[in-house]
C-alpha cells in the first residue's frame, strides 16, 4: 500500500523485494538463536498443520462411535491416545479439535484486532468527545471479568461456533483499542507526524500511510499473545457448555465430557488439557520472542 | 525598510487546559500569552528564550499545528487563524517547518524518495517522473546525492537527516519556513554546515525564516530581528545588532551576559539571575519577570508592564523604561 | 605550571573497546591524560569521540559485558584502577572520585528525599552519626548555594527545579571531599541563565578546594569559562592537548582550528561560517591513516597512509603530520612525543 507510488520503478521494486527476502533470512537467524522462540514457532507450525490438514491425517473419524471399544487406555488396539466413553478415537478428536481452536484464534484476533485498531486510531488521533465516550465504554467493559462477559453475551445470543466467535470479538476488541489508542497518542506528537501536518498531507493519508505502518509492530505482538487468550477462552466456554456443541469435537467440550471419568480414565481430560497448554505456551513463547525482536526499545545495541 | 509584512501576528494566545479530573476547576497554562510581531519578506526573524518560554508553541501555533486560543495570524494579508482545514492544508504549501530532532522528524519506514516526493504529491504538483526529478534536484542543493534516494532515514547521520528535513521543507518552494531549533541537536562541526545551508537557501529562494532557538550565538549570527520570550510573552523585540549591542530589558541583559565567553581572557560583566523560570501554570502577578529581576520596583509586583516603543522599532515590555 | 608535581590521575594508553553485533568498536583508542591537584581539565569532542567512555572507564562504570578496557592503565595516586575488583572500586567511587551527570532530572531517585540520597555516600564511606551527617549535608547544600537547606533536605527531587537538582548532584559529589570530580556535560541540559549559575558555582568550588576536575563537554564556551587545560578528542584519540589560552590563541591541530573557526562569534554576522566538511566518522568507517584526513583541508599523502602520533610542540601536543613537515622544512622543533600507534 505504501509502496504504491514506487510501482512504476521496477528497479526499486526489485530492491525492496531483495530487502524483504534478506529480512526473512535475518528473522530465521534470530529465531535459531532463541530456544524458546524456536519451540514456540515449531508448536505453532504443528498447530497450523493439524488445523488445516486434520481431516486427512487423523487416523479415525472423530465422531464414529464404537461402544465395544469404549474407554480404552492409550496405546491399545491401534488407538494411540485411547478412546472415550463412546469409543471414539481420542487422537482423531484432538486433531479435529485443533481446527476449531485455529478458527477461533485466527478469526477472533482478526475481527477484534480490526475493530479495536480502527476505534483506537479514531479515538487517539481525533480525541474530543468521541474519545471520551468510547474510552468510557472500554473502561466499563474492562471492569467485567473477560470470561463472565463472554458468557453473558453467549447466554443472550446462544451457543455454537459462530456465536462464540461473535461474543469473543465483542469482549476482545477493547484490549486492542486501548493499546492502539495509547500508541497513536504517542505517535501523533512525533515530529515526523507533525511534519506531515505541516507539509499539508491529508489526514486520511497521515493515518493510513504514516500512523498505521508504525502501529503494525505493537499490533502483531499483541495479536500473537491474544491468540492464546482467545483459544483458552473458547475452551473454557465450551467446557461450560456454551461453545461448540457435541458431537463436534473441541478441546473444551472434550474436557467437559471427560471430567466425569477423571478418576477412572485419566486420558480423557489429560490429552485435550495438554493440547491447550502446549498451544497457548507455544503461542506465548513465540509472542515473547517476537516482542524482543521487534520492540526497538529492547533491541538497543 | 520593508513595506508589507509577510506574516503578521497580533495578540496571539495559546492556552492549554489541564484537566484536573471531575469536579475540580481546570487549570489553564498560558503557553503563549498575547504575542504580537511582524515578519517581513526575505528576513530572518529570531525567537529566543529558555525552555518553557513558549517559543516553540508560538511557531507551531502560527502553522496551526496547534489551534490558537485567540488572536490574529495574517499570512500575506489573509487571516488564517480561523481558516477551515481544507484551505489551511492547501496554504501549507507556502509555509513549512523544519524540526529540531533529525532522528524523530523523518518517518523511519519511508525511503528518502517517498519522504521528498510526498509534499509534491499531496499538493498535486507535477507528474510522478517530474517529482522524482525535483527530489533529485533538491538533494543536490542540500548537499546529498542521487545515491541517497532509495535509502531509509536510519542509514544517515544526524547532520544528513537534518539536510533531508530541510529539503522536504524547501521542495515546495515555500514563502516562509519556521525552523524550530534546527541545529540544536547537531554536533558542533555539523551545526555550522547546516547554518550555511540555511543561509544559502535563503539567498537562492528568497526565503523568509522564523528561527526559533535558545542558542544566542547562532541567533546573533543568522537573524535580522529578534524577539526575546519569557513566560509566553515577547519582552523585548529589536534589530539583532541593537539587541545584542544594547539590550534594554533586564532579562535580556541577564540572558546575553550569561552566554559563556568565547575566549578565556574575555572578561564579562555577568548578571547572575537567582532562581528559576517560574511555572507558566501560575505565573507571577504584575511583570512575570519581577521575582528574578535585579531592578524590580514595587510597581512591577502588581501592574502589568506597558509596551514601550524606543527608537529604531525597538520595543520593550518593562516599567523601568516607561 | 604543573610539571613537577605528581598527578592525581594519570591515564596511560587507555583502550576501551565495545563488542557489538557489527564487530569490535574502538571507542577509546589509546589516550593519555594527566590531571594535577587543583587543575580543571576539559575533554572536548563531538558525539562518538570517546569522551564519555573515557569518564566511564575511570569510574569503572562501563556497561559490563559490552565494553571492556583492553589495554592501558588508570592511576589514581599509586593505585591502578583497571586492576581493582568491583568491591574495591566501590570504595573509591563517591569517596576519592565523584561524578556528576548531564541529566539532573533522571540522576536522582524520585522516591527518596534529598537528605536520604545525600546521606548514602556518608554512610558508605564515613563513620559519622545521624546528626553529624545531617549537619554535614546542610553545610554542603549551603555551600552549593541552595536556599532553605534545612527544608530542602526533607523534600523530594520532583519538588526542585532543574538547576536546583544539578546543585544537589554537585553537593552529592562533593560530600566526601573527593580528590577528583568528573563532570560529564554538567550544564548541557540546562538553560543559559541556569548554566551561568552552575558555572559560577563550579568556579567557586575550584577556587575553594584543591580538587582536580575533569570536565567533559562539547561546548567550547564552557571550556573557556572554567578549564585550565584542554584535551581535544576525535574518533577515540587525543588530537590536541594544551593549556586553555594556547588552545584559543594558537590551536595546532586542523580539527581544533576548524572547530574554533566555525563558532559564529568568530565569523562576520550573516556571513557563511567557516566549516569542517564531511561528517563525524562512525567507528567502523575509520580510515587507515589519520582519522581526520577525510575532513582535513590540509591533508597530504602521508596523512592517508599512516596514522600520526602526538607531536610535542613544547607545552602543546598535536596529532598531525603537518608538524613533521614543518620541522623538515626548518620550522619549529617538533618532536614525536609518543611513539605508540
Amino acid at each position: 500500500m505504501a509502496q504504491a507510488e514506487t510501482g512504476m520503478h521496477p528497479v526499486i521494486r526489485g530492491e525492496t523485494a531483495a530487502k524483504k527476502k534478506s529480512r526473512i533470512v535475518q528473522f530465521a537467524r534470530l529465531l535459531m538463536k532463541s530456544p524458546t522462540g524456536m519451540i514456540g514457532f515449531l508448536i505453532i507450525l504443528g498447530f497450523v498443520f493439524f488445523g488445516v490438514a486434520g481431516a486427512w491425517v487423523s487416523p479415525y473419524d472423530p465422531t464414529h462411535t464404537e461402544f465395544s471399544k469404549k474407554l480404552l487406555p492409550p496405546m491399545t488396539d491401534g488407538h494411540i491416545l485411547g478412546t472415550d466413553q463412546l469409543g471414539r478415537d481420542m487422537l482423531s478428536r484432538i486433531i479435529h479439535g485443533t481446527q476449531i481452536s485455529l478458527i477461533i484464534g485466527v478469526t477472533t484476533v482478526f475481527f477484534a484486532g480490526t475493530i479495536g485498531t480502527v476505534i483506537g486510531i479514531i479515538t487517539g488521533y481525533f480525541r474530543g468527545w468521541i474519545d471520551t465516550v468510547l474510552m468510557r465504554v472500554v473502561d466499563v467493559q474492562l471492569s467485567f471479568p473477560f470470561i463472565l462477559l463472554v458468557l453473558i453475551i453467549n447466554a443472550v445470543i446462544g451457543a455454537g461456533l459462530r456465536n462464540i466467535i461473535i461474543s469473543l470479538v465483542i469482549a476482545g476488541w477493547v484490549v486492542y483499542a486501548r493499546i492502539v489508542r495509547s500508541e497513536v497518542l504517542a505517535l501523533r506528537e512525533k515530529e515526523f507526524i507533525l511534519s506531515c501536518e505541516a507539509t499539508g498531507v491529508p489526514r486520511w493519508e497521515i493515518i493510513l500511510k504514516h500512523i498505521l505502518p508504525n502501529l503494525l509492530t505493537p499490533i502483531i505482538i499483541l495479536s500473537s499473545l491474544q491468540v492464546a487468550t482467545f483459544i483458552i477462552a473458547e475452551a473454557s466456554i465450551s467446557f461450560l457448555g456454551f461453545g461448540v456443541q457435541p458431537p463436534q469435537p473441541a478441546w473444551g467440550n472434550m474436557l467437559s465430557e471427560g471430567k466425569n471419568y477423571i478418576f477412572s480414565s485419566w486420558w480423557l481430560i489429560t490429552f485435550p488439557g495438554l493440547a491447550i497448554v502446549f498451544v497457548s505456551l507455544g503461542v506465548n513463547f513465540f509472542g515473547d520472542w517476537l516482542r524482543d525482536v521487534l520492540d526497538p526499545q529492547l533491541k538497543g545495541k | 525598510m520593508q513595506t508589507k509584512p509577510l506574516l503578521e501576528i497580533k495578540h496571539l494566545k495559546k492556552y492549554y487546559n489541564i484537566d484536573q479530573g471531575w469536579f475540580k476547576p481546570n487549570i489553564s497554562v498560558k503557553a503563549v500569552d498575547d504575542v504580537t510581531f511582524q515578519v517581513y519578506k526575505g528576513e530572518t526573524f529570531g525567537l529566543v528564550g529558555e525552555s518553557g518560554c513558549g517559543k516553540s508553541t508560538t511557531g507551531r501555533t502560527i502553522l496551526r499545528l496547534n489551534e490558537p486560543t485567540s488572536g490574529d495570524i495574517r499570512f500575506e494579508g489573509q487571516d488564517i487563524s480561523q481558516l477551515p482545514y481544507p484551505e489551511m492544508r492547501k496554504l501549507r504549501r507556502k509555509m513549512q517547518m523544519v524540526f529540531q530532532d533529525p532522528y524523530a522528524s523523518l518517518n523511519p519506514k519511508k525511503t528518502i524518495r517517498q519522504i521528498l516526493t510526498e509534499p509534491l504529491r499531496v499538493h498535486g504538483l507535477y507528474t510522478p517522473e517530474e517529482r522524482v526529478q525535483k527530489a533529485l534536484e533538491i538533494l543536490e542543493i542540500v548537499g546529498l546525492s542521487k545515491y541517497h534516494l532509495d535509502r531509509y532515514p536510519h542509514e544517515f547521520s544526524g547532520g544528513q537527516r537534518q539536510r533531508i528535513g530541510i529539503a522536504r521543507a524547501v521542495i515546495l518552494r515555500p514563502e516562509l519556513i519556521i525552523a524550530d531549533e534546527p541545529v540544536s541537536a547537531l554536533d558542533l562541526s555539523i551545526q555550522s554546515q547546516v547554518i550555511n545551508l540555511l543561509l544559502n537557501l535563503q539567498k537562492e529562494f528568497n526565503l523568509t525564516y522564523v528561527f526559533i532557538s535558545h542558542d544566542l550565538g547562532v541567533v546573533q549570527h543568522i537573524t535580522d530581528r529578534v524577539g526575546v520570550m519569557y513566560l509566553g510573552k515577547i519582552i523585548e523585540l529589536a534589530n539583532t545588532e541593537d539587541l545584542f549591542a544594547a539590550p534594554k530589558h533586564p532579562y535580556t541583559k541577564a540572558l546575553i551576559s550569561a552566554v559563556p565567553v568565547s575566549h578565556p581572557s574575555e572578561k564579562k560583566e555577568r548578571i547572575i539571575l537567582t532562581g528559576d523560570v517560574p511555572s507558566p501554570v501560575n505565573p507571577p502577578a504584575g511583570c512575570p519577570f519581577h521575582p528574578r529581576c535585579p531592578e524590580a520596583m514595587d510597581k512591577c509586583r502588581s501592574e502589568k508592564p506597558p509596551v514601550v516603543q524606543l527608537d529604531n522599532n525597538h520595543t520593550v515590555l518593562c516599567h523601568l523604561l516607561a | 605550571m604543573s610539571t613537577n608535581r605528581t598527578p592525581i590521575l594519570e591515564i596511560r594508553n587507555l583502550k576501551t573497546y565495545f563488542d557489538t553485533a557489527h564487530g569490535e568498536v574502538k571507542a577509546v583508542n589509546g589516550i593519555d591524560l594527566k590531571i594535577y591537584e587543583g587543575e580543571t581539565v576539559g575533554i572536548v569532542g563531538e558525539s562518538g569521540c570517546g569522551k564519555s567512555v573515557t569518564s566511564l572507564s575511570i569510574m569503572g562504570l562501563l556497561p559490563k559485558p559490552l565494553a571492556s578496557i583492553k589495554e592501558g592503565h588508570i592511576y589514581l595516586g599509586d593505585k591502578d584502577l583497571t586492576k581493582l575488583k568491583d568491591k574495591q572500586m566501590r570504595k573509591i567511587r563517591g569517596n576519592d572520585i565523584a561524578m556528576i551527570f548531564q541529566e539532573p532530572m533522571t540522576s536522582l531517585n524520585p522516591v527518596f528525599t534529598i537528605g536520604q540520597q545525600l546521606s548514602e555516600p556518608l554512610k558508605q564511606h564515613t563513620k559519622l552519626g545521624k546528626k553529624e551527617i545531617r549537619e554535614r549535608i546542610i553545610e554542603m547544600l549551603n555551600l552549593v548555594g541552595i536556599p532553605r537547606a534545612e527544608a530542602i533536605i526533607d523534600e523530594y527531587p520532583h519538588q526542585l527545579s532543574g538547576g536546583m537538582r544539578q546543585r544537589v548532584m554537585i553537593s552529592l559529589a562533593m560530600l566526601c571531599k573527593p580528590k577528583l570530580l568528573i563532570a560529564d556535560e554538567p550544564t548541557t541540559a540546562l538553560d543559559v541563565t541556569i548554566q551561568a549559575q552552575i558555572l559560577e558555582l563550579m568556579k567557586k568550588l575550584k577556587a575553594e578546594t584543591q580538587m582536580g576536575m575533569l570536565l567533559i563537554t562539547h561546548d567550547l564556551g564552557v571550556v573557556a569559562e572554567v578549564c585550565d587545560r584542554v584535551v581535544v578528542m576525535y574518533a577515540g584519540q587525543v588530537v590536541e592537548d594544551t593549556d586553555i589560552n594556547r588552545l584559543f590563541d594558537s590551536p595546532q591541530h586542523p580539527y581544533t582550528r576548524g572547530l574554533l573557526k566555525s563558532m559564529p562569534k568568530h565569523n562576520a554576522r550573516k556571513s557563511l561560517l567557516n566549516t569542517i566538511s564531511g561528517s563525524v566518522p562512525t567507528p567502523n568507517e575509520l580510515p587507515v591513516g589519520c582519522t581526520f584526513a577525510p575532513r582535513c583541508p590540509d591533508a597530504f599523502d602521508k596523512c592517508w597512509a599512516k596514522r600520526p602520533s602526538l607531536f610535542d610542540l613544547g607545552n602543546q601536543l598535536s596529532r598531525c603530520w603537518l608538524h613533521e613537515k614543518e620541522d623538515a622544512e626548518g620550522g619549529s622543533h617538533a618532536n614525536e612525543a609518543v611513539t605508540r600507534d
